[in-house]
């Protein structure tokens, strides 16, 4: 009977979103972060901030030696919070720090590295956020830790706080060198 | 021992919601009156113990007593009353309780205002709503129990996301529960409809009032969030299609289409098996709406909750309730039958394309805000489809549903012609070009989008006016007989005149804002000048201070218009004490063609410079007051002399009470 069929379609409808759903949930919002934890990190290559200085930076300057990648941008309040926080962990020299530069506009960045200060080893400017894509950023700022094989060892989302930075930041970073 | 007062209400109340809904539903199957009469005292019985739960809660969070954990995630000593009030539903257990506390209000209205109702109706109406209710507490109580204590207590708590400090925001989750729970009555009806196997003029009546009051509630909500997200977010926008947006907007569209259909079935006796089917799609959209905001399942700004636990069980309460109801209408609907037949072009043919559009748009809402999350299950990504998905799919869809909003109530129920209502219409018509090219005039090089979405209100704005001028025949008859017409139009129709005036007010704010916006985002030292919109933004440089529980930097900003002082503009930064996170408090100046909207942002370099953010938003107040129209005139509606016939003795009450009255 076609008007019996006509009655089961929504409940149809409603079993495929379930469904769906269900699947959804086997993903956990807070997997995700980790996701990308002891994989090698994305093959990239970034130019530099339109009109600032250096080369870029690519998957291959961050092998052979630790380094951290710090995403952040103009736009980005909690950013500007947590800079000198990077600018202090870049002074340490226990790691070189890049600085990838997400979804701003080339001008915007240069004002706010010469206005907060700029102690990056290098910066890339991440214009459309395709590499962010790759490396899973879903908000700003973030920073992960690369060990000298270029795996991804740590992940930090959201800004550093002073705590952070010295109770996980900095010790994670001691315990890869050795 | 407060904490664990509300703890023990909670299981009682859940215990009392078992016996609420298997007595009734057993009782109304097989005839048994006592049983079915248990419904009324247990229904008032959970009131008394949810408000008790709430009431503890709430003395918990007002005397901040930290060894409650929720209190302490969410709560700080040095936050001001209000907003240790309103931290009570700003998290995940305790906006669960608000949920429960609404469900039982609803209940225990059906209880004593439903005396009217059919015996058995009433008993199923109030054991569905004690099923619903029991799922709740057996989720809250087993995965969300806001009662949790927590050792040691800390010294003290960890804050409300300072975004939620605010007056709009105290009362948006509330106005919004209404509207979404309240939907819940609806359903309850639906089920027990299908259960009975009769759906009638007097069933329509029946529950009309009710989605008529979830729907006020509903709108009122909705507008207040998208009015907290315009000054508090401080970006000058209104909408943004975020997931949560979209959550409690979903509901909004298929319960207006619920609206209307209901008229149909309770003046015409038709379209039965599709109404049922909106009241359980709409609840279904409430149901969903919490779900996509507390699962976790999307994450966002607003959701608190991102537990998988949680989620699971969501999922599984959604299933049995929407899978079963639909299940339920697979296989009881195919039985009602209707009578009233109809010609495509009469009233009712014109509320059916109101009621294919708002679902139309309500699938399409549905689609893009779980569109990512299809993507994400089958490995395509994290993806967002954003504003320009909404705006292509929505805009097509609503502009004929307008032009055809001022047509359909001139429309003749059974059958009609086209050509009689449209040429009364010459009116609108003229209108709406009239202000199409004066808008034309003053934005010249605008979107033409604006252009056509203030000549569409226009058009439906004179047009909803026609048709109260030919329903008192002004013109054709002696204005004594148009006045004592206008006089004795029920308060029904008049309800509908206005919504649809609001909605008309409210489409020429929303065109105006989208399409003629100015903004200009510099540094700005003191002296500094900007021109936005005509009016001339002079900065006076910022000064630092204090307020209860944050530090801010205000702003000064002096306007002027063509040389004359026109009003001083003071936006915040606030930067709160615990958590250190910073929140902008745009200054607003609202004039009848626009706002004036200032956000002061960092410190720039030395020499006192700020960033600042001017916009100026053309017709925002509009949006607003045509909302509030809308809401008037479905509480108008709402005390329409029909919604009380049966009860004719009881005059006084408002709101959910006069509702009851059904």
């Amino acid at each position: 009977m076609p008007t019996r069929a006509l009655y089961l379609l929504p409940l149809a409808v409603f079993l495929v979103m379930a469904g769906y759903f269900a699947l959804g949930l086997t993903k956990d919002p807070k997997i995700i972060p980790s996701a990308l934890i002891d994989k090698p990190v994305p093959a990239f290559k970034l130019p530099p901030i339109e009109g600032g200085k250096g080369n870029g930076f690519s998957s291959d300057d961050l092998k052979g030696d630790i380094t951290v990648v710090n995403v952040f941008a103009s736009w980005c309040i909690p950013c500007r919070a947590e800079h000198p926080l990077v600018t202090e962990l870049a002074e340490m020299k226990i790691a070189r720090v890049y600085g990838l530069n997400y979804k701003d506009k080339p001008a915007d960045a240069l004002r706010w590295l010469s206005a907060l200060g700029d102690s990056y080893y290098a910066t890339g400017a991440d214009r459309d956020g395709r590499v962010g894509i790759d490396w899973g950023v879903y908000g700003v700022p973030e920073t992960f830790i690369v060990d000298r094989f270029g795996k991804i060892r740590h992940k930090q989302v959201g800004p550093m706080s002073p705590d952070i930075l010295r109770k996980q930041i900095v010790p994670i970073i001691r315990d890869l060198k050795k | 021992m407060t904490a664990e007062i509300g703890h023990f209400a909670l299981i009682l109340a859940l215990l009392v919601g078992i016996v609420q809904a298997a007595l009734p539903l057993y009782g109304a199957h097989h005839g048994i009156r006592p049983w079915m009469a248990v419904a009324k005292p247990a229904a008032l019985v959970q009131l008394a113990l949810v408000t008790t739960a709430f009431g503890c809660l709430m003395q918990l969070y007002i005397t901040s007593d930290f060894s409650v954990l929720n209190v302490v995630s969410n709560s700080h000593t040095a936050k001001p009353l209000l907003y240790k009030i309103s931290g009570v539903w700003g998290n995940h257990e305790g906006s669960l309780l608000l949920w429960v506390l609404i469900l039982a209000l609803f209940g225990s209205a059906v209880a004593l205002f439903g005396a009217n109702l059919p015996p058995s109706l009433r008993a199923r109406v109030l054991g569905i709503q004690a099923l619903i209710a029991v799922g709740f507490y057996l989720f809250m109580l087993l995965t969300s129990n806001p009662f949790q204590r927590i050792t040691p207590p800390p010294l003290n708590g960890n804050d409300l996301n300072p975004l939620l400090q605010d007056p709009g925001l105290a009362f948006h989750p509330p106005m919004l529960y209404l509207g979404y729970v309240g939907f819940s009555m609806a359903f309850s009806f639906a089920i027990a409809a299908l259960i009975e196997g009769r759906v009638d003029a007097t069933w329509a009546r029946w529950v009309r009032p009710w989605t008529l009051a979830a729907w006020c509630f509903l709108t009122a909500g909705i507008a207040l969030g998208s009015w907290w997200a315009y000054y508090e977010l401080g970006w000058g926008g209104w909408w943004f299609w975020d997931p949560v947006e979209n959550a409690s907007f979903m509901p909004w569209l298929a319960g207006t289409a619920l609206l209307h259909s209901s008229t149909v079935v309770e003046k015409r006796d038709t379209l039965k098996g599709w109404t049922i089917l909106l009241a359980i799609v709409t609840f279904s959209l409430s149901l969903l709406g919490t779900f996509l905001v507390r699962s976790g399942v999307l994450t966002s700004v607003h959701a608190f909750a991102t537990d998988p636990a949680r989620g699971v069980f969501i999922l599984m309460l959604l299933i049995i309730v929407i899978g079963g109801s639909l299940a339920l209408f697979a296989v009881r609907g195919p039985a009602l039958v209707s009578t009233g037949l109809f010609q495509p072009i009469s009233r009712e043919g014109a509320l059916l394309l109101n009621n294919l559009v708002m679902v139309t748009a309500a699938a399409a809402v549905l689609l893009g805000t779980l569109y990512p999350l299809v993507l994400d299950a089958v490995g395509g990504g994290k993806v967002s489809v954003g504003p320009p998905f909404f705006n292509a799919v929505f805009i097509p869809l609503m502009v004929p549903m307008i032009v055809a909003m001022a047509v359909g109530p001139l429309l003749a129920w059974k059958r009609a012609d086209l050509a009689p209502a449209l040429s009364r219409l010459w009116a609108a018509a003229l209108a709406a070009l009239a202000v199409m090219a004066l808008a034309w005039a003053a934005m010249t090089g605008g979107p033409l989008l604006g252009v056509a979405g203030v000549g569409l209100a226009a058009w439906l704005f004179v047009g909803t006016l026609v048709e109260l001028a030919s329903r008192i025949r002004l013109f054709r008859d002696s204005a004594a007989d148009s006045l004592g017409r206008l006089r004795r139009t029920p308060r029904a129709a008049w309800g509908m005149t206005l919504a649809h005036l609001g909605l008309a007010i409210a489409v020429a704010g929303m065109a105006a804002a989208g399409a003629w916006k100015t903004e200009s985002i510099q540094a700005m030292k003191p002296g500094d000048t900007v021109t936005v919109g005509g009016y001339a933004f002079t900065f006076d440089g910022a000064r630092a201070g204090r307020g209860p529980n944050y530090q801010l930097v205000a702003g000064a900003f002096r306007v002027s218009r063509d040389g004359k002082p026109f009003v001083t503009l003071m936006p915040e930064r606030r930067v709160y004490d615990v958590g250190q996170r910073p929140t902008t408090e745009a200054a607003i100046h609202t004039t009848f063609w626009g706002d004036l909207y200032a956000v002061i942002g960092e410190a720039e370099g030395a020499a006192g410079a700020y960033v600042t953010r001017i916009y100026f938003n053309p017709l925002v107040a509009w949006m607003w007051a045509g909302v509030l129209i809308m809401v008037a005139g479905g509480v108008l509606s709402l005390s329409d002399r029909r919604h009380r016939v049966g009860a004719p003795a009881r005059r006084a009450g408002a709101g959910v009470a006069q509702a009851a009255r059904a």
